[in-house]
């Protein structure tokens, strides 16, 4: 093969990088960029703006607590641990936001900056943003901790962050181990700019169904607002202990709690009683809705007096109810993938979620890329249905 | 297998001192980022586009395979690196690939997309 020409390469020094430059390029070889994209769960880390949000904290006490404390006493005295290296020993370089870029917008909050890039960099119209490290703190012993820091949290980001821009958007934080004051956050939040629903953080251990709590889910049916359970790691969690390698933990700890959140919520009836809820479970993957449809139905058939509120199987309440795609789980076999799809009813309830900044985020272009689906559920999924569940207007 | 898009373009990088044993350099050719690396000597280049997602592979760190000893018994005797096999490790999610043949490690039915890379006179060229 003839060569006509010798040209010049350019050599980039240290093979430095800017980090989504690669994301940039593949969203516009799909030309991505002309479809409507929400992202469904993205993070900030919000350690790095604490003083900025301890001065929302109420209780003096605690927030002296807060005031005093750096990041790595916050990560190790005040906030539940989240053990495990994320970085793979120093492999991936999603490592807090040393590696992020940062944007050009110097004229919000340097987390929206940072953020309004990443999108752009990523097609991305829309971001639904939740914290990180106070993905633990339901699992806080103290109540009062969750109430006061997600109270403050709330605040700084509806006030301080989302004024940024209508393209970022959350669901609300809602310290559930304080059912009275998760319906007083309801009543702050719910109509608060930029807020598209609540969440609440799937790793604790207050029973769902008790009645103390239904006072929360009132208060979000009559608003007909979206819940979240945002699923997370807990090695700490005591069968876990046996699992010795951070990838074990990883991936078996996300779709346990969205199991058990969701198992709690159907058997009970909670969607039999408050019908305007929409339920989404959040950073759980996906392989396993099939898994717990087949499981329940079963059960039920069997020991449907065990759950007497129930007019339905449960698979038909779980198909009402919306999942992320984050981490997407591949199939080796199309067909198999595609049967996930069906029998979650994936072109309706299933919503993108990239999870960037964390180490395994997933680019829109996985679900872009996906062979058997049509046209039309690839829109809906990559923004569509977030659009109608969140009320978001068609992006310009 | 070496891959060509057409008519392959050649790019000249500079002088082949550029690039260190188990290190190598980021070079922008054309349209195209292409890591370059050296590993026993010789060069191998690869496109900057993990298999995976699409990140920047050929900008992230070189590390040896990590394997595990076991004792005759079955138990494990321990773990280390084997630094003359080195692997390229993409940043955004951990994928590994083997240095020398651009073959992912965990799962070998992926491999990065490769190009020709040649010396001549000292001066390294690669053909995208």
């Amino acid at each position: 093969m003839s060569v006509s020409d010798v040209h010049r390469a350019t050599v980039v020094p240290d093979r430095g990088f800017s980090f989504l430059a690669n994301a940039r390029r593949e969203v516009e070889r799909r030309g991505l960029r002309d479809v409507p994209i929400v992202d469904c769960d993205c993070h900030l880390y919000e350690t790095t703006a604490m003083p900025e949000i301890v001065r929302y904290i109420e209780n003096p006490n605690v927030r002296r607590s807060f005031e005093r404390s750096s990041i790595g006493m916050l990560m190790h005295a005040m906030l539940p641990g989240n053990l495990g290296d994320r970085s793979s020993s120093g492999r991936i370089k999603t490592d807090l936001d040393s590696w992020l870029p940062v944007g050009d917008r110097s004229d919000v909050h340097p987390l929206a900056g940072g953020l309004l890039h990443s999108m752009d960099q990523m097609a991305i119209d829309y971001s639904i943003l939740f914290p990180t490290p106070m993905l633990t703190l339901g699992a806080h012993p103290q109540p009062e901790i969750e109430v006061e820091l997600g109270r403050a949290y709330n605040r700084w980001l509806v006030r301080d962050v989302l004024v940024a821009s209508p393209r970022i958007r959350t669901m609300a934080y809602l310290p559930l181990s304080n059912p009275e004051a998760s319906v007083a956050f309801v009543e702050e939040f719910a109509d608060a700019p930029g807020v598209v629903g609540f969440m609440v953080t799937a790793v604790r251990y207050q029973p769902i169904h008790e009645n103390r709590f239904m006072k929360v889910f009132a208060a979000l049916n009559e608003r007909s607002l979206p819940l979240a359970f945002h699923s997370g790691p807990n090695w700490s969690e005591r069968p876990f202990e046996q699992l010795n390698r951070f990838l074990s933990a990883h991936a078996l700890g996300f779709p346990f709690y969205a199991m058990l959140q969701l198992t709690n919520l159907v058997i009970n009836g909670i969607p039999e009683r408050f019908p305007n809820v929409r339920f989404v479970f959040m950073e759980a993957g996906q392989a396993w809705v099939p898994f717990l449809i087949a499981r329940l139905d079963g059960e039920y058939r069997m020991r449907s007096s065990e759950a007497p509120l129930l007019r339905r199987l449960p698979s038909a309440y779980i198909r009402d109810m919306f999942f992320t795609t984050q981490p997407f789980e591949q199939l080796d076999d199309v067909d198999h993938l595609r049967a996930v799809f069906e029998i979650m009813a994936a072109d309706t309830q299933l919503l993108y979620s990239s999870d960037y900044p964390h180490q395994d985020f997933d680019l829109p272009t996985l679900i872009w890329d996906l062979p058997f689906l049509s046209e039309d559920a690839r829109r809906n999924i990559l923004g569509g249905n977030a659009m109608r569940l969140f009320g978001l207007p068609v992006p310009s | 297998m070496v891959y060509s898009r057409g008519m392959p373009v050649e790019y000249h990088v500079g002088p082949q001192d550029l690039i260190p044993e188990q290190g190598g350099v980021l070079a922008v050719a054309g349209d195209v980022e292409v890591g370059i690396f050296r590993v026993d000597g010789e060069l191998r280049a690869y496109e900057n586009r993990c298999r995976h997602q699409g990140g920047p592979v050929c900008t992230g760190e070189i590390l040896g395979r990590y394997e595990a000893m076991l004792n005759p018994d079955g138990t494990l005797a321990g773990e280390r690196f084997v630094d003359s096999e080195p692997r390229l490790v993409c940043p955004w999610h951990g994928w590994e690939y083997d240095l020398s043949t651009g073959r992912c490690a965990a799962d070998r039915r992926y491999s990065l997309k490769r190009f020709d890379v040649s010396v001549r006179e000292g001066e390294v060229y690669v053909r995208v």
